[in-house]
């Protein structure tokens, strides 16, 4: 039997989500629309007679019918019944503000009119009683000529009525009659234009013939419902859905109406609107008995330091150095855990497998590949509780509110900060982190410049090269390690700006944000929130980034050569045969030695190496040899394995503490000509381009994702690896005249 | 008339005219800005931009080049 759907809708900050949790008892799936990275949140209601099984659909938090983001988009799509695998909606629930009524009935009002089965839920009764607005929810029901039932989701208030509501609507089958109401009081000429064109969407589209009224208007009134020339088929957000149509001589008749309205001066943008907002106004006067409110809300008290000119900003600068330093430091156990967790599983696997190819894939190729996975979940997990617990509080939109001034020097958001800032942690959680922002070219923006803050991925680098190549002392490695840092913040910031002047550049997007009260949050919500978007990325980048690992093991793998293999199986025979038993510390460490030389040159001999050597030319202009190459080659994997690769080439062995005897390793290393490898200026150099390439598999999988396509993240990894060879050559060009 | 950006914290006014291109001017209408509708300048942020306004019983913010486009009296 197909379940029964209940649709619950809302602005944002109503209080929706809270009472879908509450509902479904905190177990409902999170998903994505097809194509679009919204987040989908769907469940069953708990409690809900088995015969008659009730299915929970929580809708992005939508401030009107006339979308803005791809998140409203989908609201009003599914509202529309345009969505292809989201069925018809059998029952409405608008969650309302009671605190805020008049804005959040403008939306409820637009989706009563839709013509479904609609239940409005007064929601926060509480809050709105506290600032002495008292709501007779009777005559509000009346008002409205649907059902009303007031709540206070998070406390559990008026569940019970609700869940009754929907089971007894649930299990009354037929077709329940829907009184159709209008919430406007429009100018004659205007109810005459939107009468014809509701007509005329009746005759071409029966289906859906209940929604004509309500689709009339918006198209009367909204100029982005309308599809045009100029529509934008890439992404867009404004756009309309492939079965939405509209034939040519319809579009005529709209355009002619607005064109006959325009002439007898009324405004078809602004009439519906203002005529909604009467309206609205005329029925809050009705049912609201107000009391004088309390001299300062709590909400306004909160605000007063978190926005003060002086205390605001140091609260901020607080609040971000505790999530950064808990992302980066708090990180760092569960990381290592994991690390040695794999390391563990790969070795006992290793070892409990004949060797030979197979065990090497699995090893080093697939448990590796996951390893590599996986050990971002930490950052992952703490990064969403933050944001969660930012979210839930209601402080995020504060900090966008602190921000705004100075992203909008380099044309970017208030809300673009806080993924950039992640991204120094890791521009993974990062990028998934840009969801919040709303207008699609700053969002983009966003997601295009986060790599290019230096991410904790980027400090063993930056660790083993100021070692080996940075004089160690007057303080250099430290001021080393800082310009790095300042340089990718700066690269970040000139690229949006960048970007925002030429690829990205939109009609200004203009900064209209709410403010919405404080609130205590729901720490299970927020864990389960955490948990929802982490196993989506575990899921879904997941998958791109185990299989280029398997490529990356195969290049840094193959061809094998069987010349070589006999040349050190009998080097190892040697030494057995001269090796006492049990070996002398002596002979374990030629035995160390012959292994790290056996791994080196076959790594030297991979398909891995000899692209090091194949890209050799291109690197010659930056001052780097084949051996970096093959780092460079093999860590596009991820940039720490520059580390391990360059143990691997040098033959110390592979193991990521050998940092310190690496670096000694390196000073040692001479070109051909007799000049050391590694000079300052080397060091320089490549640390400047790992400051602004892209180098990391796992990132390009992620903004495949976030992005649909396969345009930006390859675009991205084009514009950030030019631009590291271009700054990596200016630098060595540069020091080179100067003499270093 | 004078422009709404140009309120002191606390100070209240009626919107009379929003001098935004009507294309662009949707979303903040259909939050219930409107002409005719009460407003209270509440802060600027600490670096002067954004403003924070409150209307209709909850608060908003927005850049001060919008702000300057709303004319109050």
């Amino acid at each position: 039997m197909k379940p029964f759907t209940v649709v619950l809708t809302g602005n944002p900050n109503c209080g929706k989500t809270t009472l879908f949790n509450a509902l479904t008892g905190l177990r409902g799936r999170v998903g994505n629309y097809a194509g679009v990275t919204v987040e989908r949140k769907e469940g069953s209601l708990t409690g809900a007679d088995a015969r008659f099984p009730v299915t929970l659909l929580d809708l992005p938090g939508t401030y009107s019918l006339s979308p803005q983001s791809p998140d409203e988009q989908i609201a009003r799509d599914i509202l529309f019944q345009r969505v292809a695998d989201v069925p018809a909606p059998d029952l409405v629930v608008v969650v309302v503000d009671a605190s805020n009524l008049q804005r959040n009935l403008y939306f409820a009002t637009q989706v009563i009119e839709l013509g479904h089965p609609t239940l409005l839920t007064l929601n926060m009764v509480d809050v709105a009683r506290d600032r002495g607005h008292d709501i007779d929810t009777d005559a509000l029901s009346k008002a409205l000529g649907v059902p009303v039932i007031p709540m206070v989701a998070s406390q559990g208030e008026g569940l019970e009525p609700l869940r009754h509501f929907i089971r007894s609507q649930a299990s009354s089958p037929g077709t329940r009659h829907v009184i159709p109401r209008e919430f406007n009081e429009l100018p004659e000429a205007f109810g005459r234009e939107a009468q014809a064109i509701e007509t005329a969407l009746e005759r071409h589209f029966p289906h859906r013939s209940r929604l004509a009224a309500a689709e009339a208007l918006l198209l009367l009134s909204d100029e982005r419902a309308l599809p045009t020339d100029k529509t934008n088929t890439d992404g867009n957000t404004n756009g309309n859905t492939a079965n939405t149509r509209y034939p040519s001589a319809l579009i005529e008749q709209v355009l002619s109406a607005r064109r006959r309205l325009e002439a007898a001066g009324v405004d078809w943008r602004s009439t519906a609107i203002e005529a909604r907002y009467a309206r609205l106004f005329a029925i809050e006067q009705h049912v609201t008995r107000e009391t004088p409110p309390p001299d300062e809300l709590l909400s306004d008290r909160i605000d007063r330091v978190v926005t003060h000119r002086v205390w605001g900003p140091l609260i901020f600068v607080t609040v971000m150095a505790l999530m950064f330093q808990s992302i980066f430091w708090l990180a760092k156990y569960p990381m290592d855990g994991i690390e040695a967790a794999v390391d563990a599983l790969a070795q006992w696997v290793g070892s409990s497998m004949p060797p030979g190819d197979l065990n090497d894939l699995i090893t080093r190729g697939a448990i590796a590949g996951v390893g590599s996975v996986v050990i971002f979940l930490p950052q992952i997990c703490l990064l969403f509780l933050f944001i969660g617990l930012l979210e839930d509080t209601g402080y995020m939109s504060r900090a966008a509110f602190l921000m705004d001034r100075l992203m909008s020097r380099v044309g970017l958001h208030g809300k673009s900060f806080i993924p950039m800032l992640s991204s120094f942690a890791c521009a993974i959680p990062g990028i998934m982190a840009t969801r919040t922002i709303e207008t699609r070219q700053d969002r983009l923006a966003t997601i295009l410049v986060a790599p290019l803050m230096s991410c904790s991925a980027r400090l063993p680098v930056y660790t083993v090269l100021i070692a080996a190549c940075i004089p160690q002392r007057n303080g250099w490695p430290g001021l080393t390690l800082l310009m790095m840092y300042l340089l990718g913040i700066a690269g970040a910031l000139g690229m949006a700006w960048i970007f925002k002047k030429t690829l990205l550049r939109g009609e200004p997007p203009m900064l209209i944000l709410e403010l919405p009260p404080y609130k205590r949050p729901m720490l299970g919500a927020v864990l389960r929130q955490m948990w929802d978007r982490s196993k989506l990325f575990l899921k879904r980048a997941g998958t791109v980034i185990l299989g280029i690992n398997i490529l990356l093991w195969f290049l840094a793998t193959y061809p094998r050569s069987s010349e070589l293999q006999q040349e050190f199986d009998q080097r190892h025979a040697q030494w057995k045969q001269a090796a006492s038993n049990p070996p002398t510390s002596a002979e374990s460490e030629t035995l160390k030695r012959l292994d790290q030389e056996e791994a080196g040159e076959k790594l030297r001999q991979s398909f891995a190496g000899r692209l090091g050597r194949a890209i050799e030319p291109a690197l010659k202009p930056l001052g780097f040899d084949w051996k970096i190459g093959i780092g460079i080659v093999t860590s596009f994997a991820a940039r720490e394995v520059f580390v391990s690769t360059l143990s691997v080439v040098y033959n110390v062995g592979g193991d990521s503490e050998n940092t310190a005897s690496l670096a000694e390793v390196m000073k040692s290393e001479r070109r051909d000509d007799g000049r050391k490898t590694y000079t300052p200026l080397t060091g320089l150099t490549l640390m400047v381009f790992y400051v602004f390439a892209m180098q990391c598999v796992s990132t390009v999988a992620v903004v495949r994702r976030e992005t649909n396509s396969w345009k930006w993240p390859l675009f991205q990894t084009v514009y950030m690896t030019s631009l590291a060879w271009i700054l990596a050559f200016l630098t060595y060009q540069v020091g080179t005249r100067l003499g270093f | 008339m004078r422009p709404l950006s140009s309120l002191t914290p606390g100070e209240r006014a009626v919107v009379a005219r929003i001098d935004i291109p009507p294309e662009q001017r949707g979303r903040l209408l259909e939050m219930g800005l409107l002409p005719g509708t009460p407003v209270e300048l509440v802060r600027f942020a600490p670096l002067g931009d954004p403003v924070e306004i409150k209307l209709r019983n909850y608060h908003l913010s927005l850049r001060k080049l919008e702000a300057d486009k709303i004319q109050v009296h």
